[in-house]
């Protein structure tokens, strides 16, 4: 499992945990993404780089399915104190509630934290 | 004094370390994951309309839109680097 709890651009932790799911995801394995704290705003809808000119690589969040990588959550109070709900974000991950989340760390053989 | 943070308001306590300081009436800067603390409905959105009151609340627009954040709080003030080079020739900075 690959967990983002990092906001996207003010560190590299979200955009190295992408690629870490995607290099999973090409070798099959059987990986899971999880969405906690500020890790939620990386799949926020509506970025807009031309004034900065950094990469925007919250698009990329879309190609997980065609990595066949489906088992993707969300926790719904990180979500919530953000004032974000599903349709403000650029995939629809499964929404699970907080003490769900160390009951599904502890099911893993390992998770990354980004 | 303008006050620069670039901390989201829900990982780190740069915001509010800096209100413990910061005389009423001056001014503030969210740029980077700080303008996250900009954006409405959030846990802080209570927090931050009593901040706006009582200083001038500035957000940088270019990182809003890099964010996806489109909405931003009553109260505080868009601006653009252009904008961002003007407080910090106008006054003496702190970042946090």
């Amino acid at each position: 499992m690959v967990v983002f709890r990092t906001a996207p651009y003010g560190a590299i932790y979200s955009f190295e945990g992408l690629e870490n799911v995607l290099i999973m995801g090409a070798y099959d394995q059987d990986v899971s993404v999880l969405f906690i704290d500020d890790g939620v705003l990386a799949i926020k809808k509506g970025m807009d780089n031309s004034g900065t000119g950094i990469k925007d690589f919250s698009p990329t969040f879309r190609a997980l399915e065609a990595y066949d990588i489906e088992k993707i959550f969300i926790d719904r109070s990180s979500m919530e104190s953000r004032g974000l709900t599903l349709e403000d974000l650029v995939i629809e991950p499964e929404i699970i509630e907080a003490d769900a989340v160390e009951k599904m760390m502890e099911e893993q053989k390992n998770f990354f934290m980004f | 004094m303008l006050h620069l943070v670039n901390k989201s308001p829900f990982e780190s306590m740069a915001l509010e370390d800096c209100l413990k300081y910061a005389s009423k009436g001056s001014s503030i800067l969210l740029y980077e994951d700080g303008v996250y603390a900009a954006m409405p409905g959030t846990g802080v959105a209570d927090r931050m309309s009593a901040v706006a009151k009582d200083y001038k609340v500035y957000v940088l627009t270019e990182d809003l839109k890099q964010r996806g954040v489109d909405k931003v709080m009553d109260g505080i003030k868009e601006t653009d680097y252009a904008g961002f080079v003007d407080l910090v020739e106008a006054n003496k900075t702190a970042s946090w």
